[in-house]
């Protein structure tokens, strides 16, 4: 047995700087992938920058299709041969499992075009916004009517101390499932569930659930369901209404293990939970979703409880 | 975890000073720290740390781990106080892990704080090691709110701050990052001195051949078990070609000579590989740029280099510490507890026990803004 002892000298250590570049996700310069340099291809944008790549808006093959193109660049931190053998595996499995579910009847983006050397994949343009955006511009609208709500109680005299005290802490209360207009929020957590259960029938397990990966695509003129749905985009955005479109299949996989698919469901409960942690109460609104899309889902729901139990260090407490 | 009746804000003129006692793991860590409620301004005015080393192809188990804080606690103690110049009267609380660890050592030290705290009069706040793993990372590196990679022997978290919370984002789902590597250590009877790890990235610097291993990333979740299995396979294989050899038999025509140098290399090539992604998953999930790694893993340099790759890719940067910080130690329990103790927290002696859980989302960080 030996010992090692440290010792340091005393020195002041300044306060914590503010963070000089903000997180405010904008978007510099990259060398853009050459099928994008293409004379005849429409000037790109670049929409985000993943994890897994960089997902460009431009057009495929004439002016009036828009496409999604998804760049893998090398990653330079990684060893290039694993590099490279994760690129491949990785394009190519996403293809695949596109193909598979668009097949089946699954709403995800049409797939264009694949170059699994040049890490580039060329995917249907989704219109509308990712369910995280929806979910989020949902709570701050509340927060918004709240507070206004609430300045209505301090105009009135009287009430003005009274109103302030009781209103704040309602402000930035979780959402509950009996409060007004949480229907339509729960009516879009019940359609995201049905996708993520038509999805595992399919035989796939998304590997990657997130409110950012599951897209709200409004209904186009005329194909809505014929049950008084909203006809203004305005509407259809503050209603969540529209077709849940699951994205980026990156990590997906093949199969039909119902603990692979109860991971599934618990990857996107703790996304949902620190993405949305005013609404995170609402959860099982989803799993309600899901319950109904296949036969095997009642199995699937009973193992993510054991998957739950099994998340490591557990509080121990009940 | 119980709270004080009274959660009034606590101010001084002046700096405040706290104790802090670490010992959830084989590191007996003792510090003295003080911190300025008013300019926010840290001082770190001793740092001794005691570590438990077992011999090579062993772990260190509980019960010796124990018996080991348990006899070094007293000159630990003193050895703190006095390179601070600090008296005990001086103290505002005496900090110390409630978890999460080992038991029977976290239990040591928590005895021991018990009675320093009736000794001489102190309160006590318990404090969630891998909060002040973080609290020490970002006063150290002056990240105001990164994503926090905190990786070591018995944690591998992705953290993000929101709400008064760190938040989980991605965990491992099985053994902790260190685990694997201080395991595989034990596998190839490599030194546990001054810790495995550091042997493991001494011999990877000399590696250079990617062998094939599994890479195991689940959305921002990763698994580290099938890594070490078969990472013990490809040793064992090493093995056999070394009776081979040394019986005067020759290798197999295309087989590949196993290295322990390459073994190492590969290992740290793969499961940093994993943590980065999954770090940069995080990343892109929150909107981020900053990066802070923390834990005894963070002290990895080929793990901060290919940080720092990924971060600089992204426009943003990563902000790592050495050894003295990022390895348990008791500053950066002192730092969490007296943070939390200028907020009004503390831990009644009835409540100051200590968990072998203790999940990094249950604590309450009153002391960052919404």
């Amino acid at each position: 047995m030996t010992a090692a002892a440290t010792t340091t000298a005393p020195q002041p250590i300044p306060a914590p700087v503010p963070d000089p570049s903000p997180p405010e996700p904008s978007i510099h310069d990259f060398p853009l992938p050459s099928a994008l340099l293409h004379p005849s291809s429409e000037p790109p944008t670049l929409i985000t920058q993943g994890a897994e790549g960089r997902v460009y808006r431009t057009t495929w093959v004439d002016a009036g299709r828009e496409c999604a193109l998804k760049h893998r660049p090398a990653k330079p931190y990684r060893h290039p041969v694993l590099d490279a053998r994760l690129t491949r595996h990785r394009i190519l499995s996403e293809a695949r499992i596109l193909q598979k579910c668009r097949r089946e009847g699954v709403a995800v983006p049409a797939l264009y075009g694949v170059d699994e050397a040049a890490g580039l994949l060329a995917l249907e343009w989704i219109p509308g916004a990712p369910v995280r955006v929806c979910v989020n511009g949902w709570i701050a609208r509340r927060k918004e009517r709240r507070r206004r709500l609430a300045d209505g109680a301090v105009g009135d005299e009287s009430k003005a101390q009274e109103g302030q005290d009781n209103s704040e802490p309602a402000v930035v209360a979780e959402v509950t499932a009996d409060e007004e207009g949480a229907d339509v929020l729960m009516d879009l957590l019940r359609r995201m569930g049905e996708a993520v259960g038509r999805l595992h029938k399919s035989g796939v397990v998304h590997g990657d659930l997130t409110t950012s990966n599951l897209m709200l695509r409004p209904w186009e003129k005329g194909k809505a369901p014929s049950n008084g749905h909203a006809e203004t985009e305005q509407a259809a955005e503050e209603s969540l209404d529209g077709e849940i479109v699951i994205i980026d299949f990156g990590l997906a996989s093949q199969g039909t293990a119902d603990e692979d698919r109860a991971v599934d469901l618990y990857v996107l409960e703790r996304a949902f939970g620190s993405t949305h942690p005013k609404a995170e109460g609402l959860f099982p609104v989803v799993l309600d979703g899901y319950r109904g899309t296949f036969k095997g889902a009642p199995v699937v729901l009973k193992k993510l409880e054991d998957v739950r139990m099994r998340g490591r260090k557990r509080s121990m407490l009940g | 975890m119980t709270v004080a009746s009274t959660k009034q804000p606590r101010h001084a003129a002046g700096p405040l000073y706290a104790l802090g006692l670490e010992g959830s793991a084989n590191k007996l860590g003792i510090g003295v720290l003080s911190h300025d409620p008013a300019t926010n301004q840290t001082t770190i005015l001793s740092n001794v740390r005691h570590t438990f080393v077992s011999p090579p192809g062993t772990g260190f188990l509980p019960k010796d781990t124990a018996k080991h804080h348990r006899t070094h606690f007293a000159s630990v103690c003193a050895a703190a106080l006095r390179d601070a110049g600090v008296s005990p009267a001086q103290l505002s609380c005496i900090c110390y892990t409630k978890g999460p660890g080992m038991g029977a050592p976290l239990t040591s030290v928590a005895v021991g704080a018990r009675a320093l705290s009736l000794l001489w009069e102190r309160p006590l706040v318990g404090v969630n090691h891998c909060v002040g793993h973080i609290e020490m990372g970002r006063v150290i590196t002056g990240a105001s709110n990164p994503v926090v990679l905190y990786v070591s022997g018995g944690n591998t978290q992705v953290i993000a701050y929101a709400s008064q919370r760190y938040r989980i984002f991605g965990e491992t789902l099985d053994i902790a990052v260190g685990n694997c590597i201080d395991r595989f250590a034990r596998t190839l009877r490599i030194p546990n001195d001054p810790f495995p790890g550091y042997n493991v990235e001494q011999l990877a610097k000399k590696g250079g051949v990617l062998l094939d291993l599994p890479y195991a990333v689940k959305g921002m979740d990763c698994s580290f078990s099938g890594i070490l299995a078969a990472a013990d396979v490809l040793a064992a294989q090493m093995f056999a070609q070394d009776k081979l050899l040394a019986a005067g038999g020759a290798l197999k025509e295309g087989e590949t000579r196993i290295t322990p140098e390459d073994l190492c290399f590969t290992l740290q090539e793969t499961v940093y590989a994993m943590l980065v992604e999954i770090t940069e998953r995080a990343m892109a999930h929150v909107g981020s740029r900053q990066v802070l790694v923390v834990g005894g893993v963070g002290c990895n340099e080929r793990l901060q280099e290919m940080m720092g790759r990924m971060a600089a890719d992204r426009g943003g940067s990563v902000y790592a510490t050495d050894e003295r910080f990022c390895i348990d130690n008791g500053i950066m329990i002192a730092l969490a507890g007296l943070l939390a103790w200028e907020t009004g927290f503390e831990t009644r002696l009835e409540d100051s026990t200590c968990t072998q859980r203790f999940r990094t989302d249950e604590v309450h960080i009153a002391w960052r803004e919404d």
